[in-house]
C-alpha cells in the first residue's frame, strides 16, 4: 500500500521534471525576441545585447534550464520581464480569480450533471432520457463564450440579476461575477458528467448485486445511494480530472468575455510579449495541476474500491 | 401433505423484443409446502431461473410476468403494492444466487452487507446489527465472526462468500429460501458443504426451501419433491423418489440416464446425452416441447394438451402417453409376468 503511493508520487515527480523540459523547449525555440518585443522596433543592437546579458538570454541553453529548474524548487520563480514584478506574487494575484471560477463551474456541473445523469440512467431510452441527452449535446456543443454572452445579455443586461463582467470584492462580490461564468463552464463540462456517470450508473444497476439488493427489499434510493453510486463514480471522476486539468489556463476566452483578471489573461499576454520565465512557470504550474490530479484520481480508486489496494489480500 | 406456502398458478413469463414478444415460461405450476424442501430442475433454458424470481416479481426490465395467481401464505405476489412487495422481499423470501462472485457488492465490507439487511429488514440498531451478523455468520458457519465480517468479498474463498450470501438470505427469518443453482459455481467439496448448511437451516428454522439445479444429484440428495422444467414448461412433479426411481416423462427419464455414475471398479460405462438441443425459445410452441428429441414421441405429440395428469400420489406428468411407453407406475417385473396380459 505505502509502497504503491511512494511508487506513484515518484512517477508524478518524474512527470513533472519533464514538463519542465518541455515548457522550456517549447518557447525557447517559438522565433521571437522578447527584449526586442519589449523595447519596441527603435531599440538599438547593442541596446537589446545589453538587456539580454542582464535577464541572463545570453548564457547557454542548458544553463538558462538548470536555473529555471532551481527556481522551480526554491518557489523564487524569478521576476516577469513585462510586468517587472516577481512572478509568485504575478501568480498568486491570477491563480485566485480563475481557480474560483473552476471550482464554481465544476461545482455547478456536479449539481446539474449527478441529478440528470441518476434520472437519465433510471429512465434510459425513455423520452426523459432522449431529452437530457439533446439538452447536454447542445450545452456541450455551444462554445463557452457564447453561453457565456447569452447569458451576460439574459441574467446581467435585461433583468439585472448579475453584474455584467468585471470581478468583485469580497466573498459575496466574487460570487456574484463569478456565477454567470461559471455557469457558461458548467454547461461545458455537463456533457461529460451526465454521459459517463449515465453509461456507468446503468451498467452497475446490470450487475448481479443490485438484483440481490432488490431481492432483500432495499428501497431504490438506498440501493442507489449505498451500492450504485460508489461503484459507478469512478469512470466519472477521471474524466473531469482530464478535463479540470484542460481548463487550468484554458478559460481564457471566458475571462475576456467576463474581464476576469486570472491566469488565462496572464498567460495569453505574457506569450505575446515572449515573457520566457513567466509562461514556463505558468505552464509549469498548470501541468503540475494536471500531474497532482492525475495523482489525486488513481489514490481515490484506492479509497473507493477494495479490490484496486495492491498488496490486501487474505484467504 | 404439509400445509401450503406458495402455491404458483399458470405463470407465463415473455421478454419484449423488437418485434413482439418472446414466451419463455407457459403456464407453469407448483406448489411449495411449510417447510418443505422442492426442486426446480431442468437445464439451461428451460425457464426454471426466471420462473423462481417471479415468486419476488423480481423481472429483468423487458421481462412480463402473467399468471392465474402467485400465492404466498393466502396473498397472491401478483396484486402486491410497491410497499407490500418490500415487505414480502424483506421478510417472506431470501434469495441465494449462482454466482457469489457478483452477488455481493465489490466495495464494501461483507458485515456491513449483512448489517445492512438486518437494519432494514429488521429494523434493528447499528450496535444490535452487528452483533447479531457475527450470530448469523456462525450458524452459516463462518468461524471469526468478528473478524471476517471486515473482510471485503474479494478476500473471501467462493464457499466462504455463498455462506455470506445465505446469512443475508435468512436474516430476516424468512418462510421460504430461494437457491438459484446456489452451488453451480462451487467446486464439490465447497457444494456438498452448502448443501448440508442449507439442509440444517431448513431443520433448524422450519423454512421452506426452492432448490433450483440443473443437477439432479444434488436435488435428489436434498429435496422432498421435485418439479422438472423443460422449454419453459412443467414436465413432471412429485415425491422426489418416485420421480428418481419410476420417472412418468420421457424426458425426466432422459435426464437421468445421463447423469454420470461411478460403476464397478474396471469397467466404464458410456452414458449416452439426450440427442439433440434444448429448444430455441422462439420455436416452441403449443404441444411438447420436447417432442424432437423424445424416442417416444409421435406427431400427436406437437398438439398433445400439456396440462399435469395424476400418475401417482402427488405425482403428476404432462406425457398423456405414459402407459405406452413406460411400466405402470407401482410395477415390477415379477408383477408384470404375474399379471393379466
Amino acid at each position: 500500500m505505502t509502497g504503491y503511493v511512494a511508487r506513484r508520487v515518484g512517477v508524478s515527480l518524474i512527470q513533472l521534471v519533464l514538463l519542465s523540459f518541455f515548457a522550456f523547449s517549447l518557447i525557447h525555440f517559438v522565433p521571437g525576441n522578447p527584449v526586442a518585443t519589449m523595447l519596441g522596433p527603435r531599440a538599438t543592437p547593442s541596446e537589446i545585447r545589453q538587456i539580454s546579458d542582464s535577464l541572463g538570454l545570453n548564457q547557454p541553453l542548458a544553463k538558462q534550464f538548470g536555473l529555471f529548474l532551481g527556481h522551480l524548487v526554491t518557489g523564487h520563480f524569478g521576476t516577469s520581464f513585462t510586468f517587472s514584478q516577481s512572478i509568485s506574487s504575478l501568480i498568486a494575484q491570477r491563480a485566485v480569480p480563475s481557480l474560483a471560477l473552476i471550482a464554481y463551474g465544476l461545482i455547478v456541473a456536479l449539481v446539474l450533471g449527478v441529478p440528470l445523469a441518476v434520472a437519465s440512467a433510471l429512465r434510459a431510452e425513455r423520452p426523459l432520457d432522449h431529452g437530457i441527452r439533446v439538452f447536454t449535446t447542445i450545452s456541450f456543443a455551444m462554445p463557452t463564450f457564447w453561453s457565456g454572452l447569452i447569458l451576460a445579455v439574459v441574467f446581467a443586461l435585461k433583468l439585472h440579476w448579475l453584474p455584467v463582467s468585471g470581478y468583485g470584492s469580497g466573498f459575496f462580490g466574487v460570487v456574484q461575477s463569478l456565477t454567470l461564468p461559471a455557469i457558461a463552464l458548467g454547461l461545458s463540462l455537463l456533457a461529460v458528467i451526465v454521459r459517463t456517470l449515465r453509461t456507468s450508473i446503468r451498467h452497475v444497476l446490470s450487475l448481479e448485486y443490485i438484483e440481490a439488493a432488490n431481492a432483500r427489499g432495499l428501497s431504490t434510493r438506498r440501493i442507489l445511494t449505498r451500492h450504485v453510486m460508489r461503484n459507478a463514480v469512478m469512470p466519472t471522476i477521471t474524466v473531469l480530472a482530464v478535463n479540470v486539468g484542460f481548463l487550468i489556463g484554458g478559460t481564457v476566452v471566458l475571462e475576456q468575455v467576463f474581464q476576469i483578471p486570472g491566469l488565462g489573461t496572464l498567460l495569453f499576454q505574457a506569450v505575446e510579449q515572449r515573457d520566457y520565465p513567466l509562461v514556463e512557470t505558468i505552464a509549469v504550474l498548470a501541468g503540475a495541476v494536471v500531474v497532482f490530479l492525475n495523482l489525486a484520481t488513481d489514490l481515490m480508486q484506492v479509497v473507493l474500491d477494495p479490490r484496486v489496494r495492491p498488496g490486501v489480500r487474505s484467504e | 401433505m404439509t400445509d401450503p406456502l406458495l402455491n404458483v398458478e399458470e405463470l407465463s413469463i415473455a421478454f419484449r423484443q423488437r418485434r413482439g414478444e418472446l414466451t419463455v415460461v407457459r403456464d407453469v405450476s407448483f406448489d411449495v409446502g411449510v417447510g418443505e424442501v422442492v426442486g426446480l430442475v431442468g437445464e439451461s433454458g428451460s425457464g426454471k431461473s426466471v420462473s423462481c424470481r417471479s415468486i419476488l416479481r423480481l423481472m429483468p426490465a423487458h421481462g412480463v410476468m402473467r399468471a392465474r395467481a402467485i400465492e404466498f401464505l393466502g396473498r397472491d405476489v401478483t396484486k402486491l403494492s410497491d410497499r407490500e412487495l418490500r415487505d414480502h422481499r424483506r421478510h417472506n423470501v431470501g434469495m441465494v444466487f449462482q454466482d457469489p462472485y457478483s452477488c455481493l457488492n465489490p466495495t464494501q465490507r461483507v458485515g456491513e452487507q449483512v448489517a445492512e439487511a438486518l437494519r432494514v429488514n429488521a429494523g434493528m440498531s447499528k450496535i444490535d446489527a452487528r452483533a447479531r451478523t457475527i450470530e448469523l455468520f456462525e450458524s452459516v458457519g463462518i468461524d471469526r465472526g468478528a473478524e471476517r465480517q471486515r473482510s471485503y468479498p474479494h478476500e473471501l474463498s467462493g464457499g466462504m462468500r455463498q455462506r455470506v450470501m445465505i446469512a443475508i438470505a435468512i436474516s430476516a427469518g424468512p418462510k421460504l429460501l430461494i437457491g438459484d443453482e446456489p452451488t453451480t459455481a462451487l467446486d464439490v467439496t465447497t457444494q456438498a458443504q452448502i448443501l448440508a448448511l442449507m439442509s440444517r437451516l431448513r431443520d433448524d428454522t422450519g423454512m421452506a426451501v426452492l432448490l433450483v439445479s440443473h443437477d439432479f444429484g444434488v436435488v435428489a440428495q436434498v429435496c422432498d419433491r421435485v418439479v422438472v422444467m423443460y422449454g419453459g414448461r412443467v414436465m413432471e412433479s412429485g415425491p422426489v423418489t418416485q420421480v428418481c426411481t419410476e420417472p412418468q416423462h420421457p424426458y425426466t427419464r432422459a435426464l437421468l440416464e445421463s447423469i454420470p455414475r461411478l460403476e464397478a471398479a474396471g469397467r466404464r460405462v458410456r452414458r449416452e446425452g439426450i440427442p439433440g438441443q434444448p429448444p430455441n425459445p422462439a420455436d416452441v410452441g403449443e404441444g411438447c416441447p420436447f417432442a424432437d428429441r423424445c424416442a417416444h414421441a409421435s406427431a400427436r405429440c406437437s398438439s398433445v394438451d400439456m396440462s399435469l395428469r395424476p400418475v401417482g400420489p402427488s405425482h403428476v406428468t404432462a406425457c398423456p402417453f405414459v402407459g405406452e411407453w413406460s411400466d405402470p407406475p407401482g410395477a415390477t417385473e415379477s408383477s408384470r409376468v404375474g399379471g393379466p396380459s
